[in-house]
């Protein structure tokens, strides 16, 4: 029989609260082994600390049962101080009195009773517990950024910088994201690709930095410190070691009417392409749906006025696997559809456009070479109408629940830009709230009313319908003048909710990690751990986290970097000692396990075992990677024949507790 | 300004939407086709049956300048569905006029084969106390 120790926490009033914190700690002093109990105000604290300390050392404590708040808030505080004080840290158990008793309970007579019961499964678990010890891995001194946009370049660039090699996998044919569509940034109005191509270049030219565009996560396996990742290098048709990104093939290849994805399909692009002028790398890309030679088997233009000769038809996509210490993930995001939102007629109407779209129509790099120009007819609109949380903060199908973040800023951007670049044009902007935290936001939104005259109307856009000459007819919400607006607009503006990119939840699938309804990536702690995904060794950077700017994106991707460098300067890591293991003797062999377990840590071998006649006899059983599981249990809940069990979790000692809670 | 929480809840158990969940943002006032005819708009009917005026909307004209075409509904982006909301009122409305409009006893009698169910459970709703 252990001798077991019980410290009742009162945390604060937080579960002295609702919960007889004096009669827990004497109830559970009369539970059998226990030699010691007592109540305190804050056992996490340094003085709760020394009290379990000095009890251990004064009572000769074999096991230790805290009941506080939940061990994902404080095992590793406790286990700390136990192991401070002589005692295997395997030894402790946390029974949560707070989250899952005292925060839920509003009764102290029920809420003594539960914590009297959870104290009880705690100690009755603590008998059954075996000093552990802990393994330890090595760390591949390597880090995966996927996504090559601000994020996933300010990410791979903090890392680099810190002395670590950095792998970039970009779907597309060159890295940049959406930041390099963007014409300027707010609140500062500077040029966006003025700011972010040298970065590109930054990331092209590190010595640490290797990157893969053109290529996606085909799998993803090992566990934090050792991932293993198998990358698919999409064939280009196009041999990167050749190619001088002259851009001749781009303005020889007959198959001319491509839409541009660039600037969002508002001009066209050749099959064979290069995404813009700055791509890095810059090398040209055939598009294979839609080149000739590769359809047909007739054409081989590009082949022909290529000098490099870095054409090749016969290319073929490319599997590398790689070895990675930890796995950034900067997937980014995209609008979301227009054209299911009848009412804004985005898709009746060329001169209905996302706002998106807009930065296009104002770049420089764009299909009007800049010059604000309708879609339909190529004139300069006058009236222009911004329509702001198109499909955000929508519960409806089309839509998305929440905020989009960047919209308010970039309509009063573009508001603001419209007004300085053609003061007779009259811009409306249509809002709902109208949203501005930030350093200098508000000051920028109450410029584009004050000093540039945009008419801010509260209210929603309930219809825009083409008319005959041409003209938008834009039905409208004035709220605060209690009034229905009519408005010909000759230019409408959405500003479309933003959604993560839809290879967001693949790839979630394939690091483990957990997704919120929306599918952006959940953090390990909302407050305390933003940058992490609950899975070990998975760090978030940009928007597939959740909406943010370009400049929180770039403080996020540093704060992820920050986390990988900590975890890569690290030459070994603990390993969890509560994995599972299987008892070769009871393993029939079943494979059962092995197809349950998410990170495959399970193999089977044959071995020889002695039969009751001592003759030798070969057997498949289990065997478990330790430093691989990652200790779910999946696999002790799979077993037919109960030869799998979990160290600290063991089957014994969870029966022990619904035993001692059912008592 | 007469408060009739009763009269609230009661256009809420008809709807079964919880006023609430409206953030206000105009968009059935601006769809509607009808607001020029309407003393009180789509939105205002959200939020006068939320502050439990419904008396003020059961006397307005609106009541019945009301297309119910719909649109209101199709486009609110929180799902409100303030078309609901009037035809509530309207409801509430027509049962204050007192007295039974349609008894029991009296079904037997206007059935014939053509006559749908869904019509005489509406006729119930919208004429018996």
């Amino acid at each position: 029989m252990q001798r077991i120790g019980v410290f009742v926490c009162h945390c604060g009033t937080n579960i002295a609260g609702t919960v007889d914190v004096k009669t827990v700690a004497e109830m559970l002093g009369k539970e059998p082994g226990v030699v010691f109990s007592t109540d305190y105000q804050y056992m996490c604290s340094e003085a709760g600390q020394t009290l379990i300390q000095d009890a251990i050392k004064e009572h000769n404590l074999g096991g230790v049962v805290i009941c506080s708040c939940s061990p994902r808030m404080h095992e590793q505080t406790f286990r700390k101080a136990c192991a401070k004080a002589g005692l295997n840290p395997y030894m402790v158990e946390v029974a949560n009195i707070r989250e899952q008793c005292s925060w839920i309970h509003k009764d102290v007579a029920e809420g003594t009773e539960k914590a009297v019961i959870l104290g009880r499964a705690a100690i009755a678990k603590v008998h059954l517990n075996a000093p552990l010890t802990a393994g330890e891995s090595p760390v591949v001194k390597r880090a995966l950024v996927i996504g090559g946009g601000i994020a996933g370049m300010q990410t791979a660039l903090d890392i680099a910088d810190a002395g670590f090699e950095v792998d970039i996998v970009e779907k597309n044919a060159t890295i940049g994201g959406k930041m390099a569509q963007i014409d300027k940034t707010f609140p500062t109005l500077d040029c966006s690709a003025c700011i972010l191509t040298p970065k590109m270049v930054d990331c092209a030219q590190h010595e640490k930095i290797n990157i893969y565009a053109y290529s996606e996560v085909e799998d993803v396996k090992g566990f934090v410190g050792n991932f293993s990742v198998a990358i698919r290098k999409k064939a280009r048709y196009v041999d990167e070691t050749k190619c001088t990104g002259c851009g001749i093939c781009t303005e020889k290849c007959p198959v001319k009417n491509i839409p541009n994805e660039f600037n969002m399909g508002m001009d066209n692009r050749r099959s064979i392409y290069i995404p813009f002028a700055q791509a890095v790398p810059k090398i040209a890309t055939i598009d294979p749906n839609t080149c000739n030679k590769l359809k047909t088997g007739k054409c081989g233009v590009c082949s022909k006025v290529c000098g490099a000769g870095a054409i090749d038809y016969t290319q073929k996509d490319e599997i590398i696997r790689r070895e990675y210490g930890a796995i950034v993930v900067a997937t980014g995001f995209n609008m979301i559809d227009m054209t299911k939102f009848d009412e804004f007629g985005y898709a009746q109407s060329k001169d209905v456009i996302t706002s998106l779209e807009f930065e296009r129509l104002t770049n420089a790099a764009g299909p009007t070479g800049g010059t604000l120009l309708r879609p339909s007819d190529g004139k300069h609109p006058h009236t222009i109408v911004f329509v702001q949380c198109c499909g955000s903060r929508s519960t409806t199908e089309n839509g998305k629940p929440y905020c989009s973040k960047i919209c308010c800023m970039y309509t009063a951007k573009h508001a603001m830009l419209t007004r300085e670049k053609y003061p007779d044009t009259d811009v409306y902007v249509f809002y709902i709230d109208v949203r501005t935290p930030g350093k200098n936001f508000d000051e920028f939104y109450r410029r584009a009313v004050e000093q540039y005259g945009v008419h801010y109307v509260k209210g929603m856009v309930g219809k825009v319908a083409p008319r005959a000459d041409g003209t938008l007819h834009v039905q409208a919400s004035d709220l605060l003048a209690g009034e229905q607006l009519h408005i010909d607009a000759d230019l409408v503006v959405l500003a479309g909710a933003i959604e993560p990119d839809k290879s967001a939840r693949g790839l979630a699938t394939k690091l483990t990690a957990s997704m919120d309804t929306n599918d952006f990536f959940t953090e390990a702690h909302p407050k305390l751990r933003p940058v992490e995904s609950p899975t070990a060794g998975v760090f978030l950077s940009g928007v597939c986290q959740g909406p943010k700017d370009i400049p929180e994106t770039v403080a996020q991707a540093g704060a992820a970097a920050s986390k990988v460098i900590g975890l890569l300067v690290k030459d070994k890591l603990t390993c969890n000692p509560c994995v599972a293991q299987s008892d070769e003797l009871l393993c029939n062999g079943c494979s059962g396990c092995e197809h349950v377990c998410p990170y495959g840590a399970i193999t089977y071998e044959t071995k020889e075992f002695m039969q009751f006649d001592r003759s030798m006899k070969p057997r498949r059983v289990a065997s478990v990677n330790p430093a691989v599981c990652q200790g779910c249990g999946a696999c002790t809940v799979t077993c037919p024949s109960g030869a799998m069990d979990l160290k600290g979790f063991s089957n014994r000692q969870i029966m022990a507790e619904v035993d001692a809670i059912c008592k | 300004m007469k408060i009739d929480m009763n009269k609230r809840d009661s256009v809420i158990r008809m709807t079964g939407i919880n006023p609430r969940t409206c953030m206000k943002c105009g968009k059935c006032s601006a769809t509607c086709p009808s607001f020029d005819e309407m003393e009180y708009h789509p939105h205002q009917f959200i939020s006068l049956v939320e502050a439990g005026r419904v008396d003020e909307l059961m006397a307005s004209e609106s009541l019945y300048n009301c297309l119910a075409c719909m649109a209101c509904l199709e486009r609110c982006p929180r799902g409100v569905e303030p078309a609901k909301f009037v035809e509530a009122v309207r409801n509430l409305k027509l049962r204050e006029h007192g007295g039974n409009h349609l008894a029991p006893e009296a079904i037997p009698e206007m059935l014939d084969a053509d006559l749908p169910q869904q019509a005489i459970v509406s006729a119930f709703r919208k004429y018996s106390k």
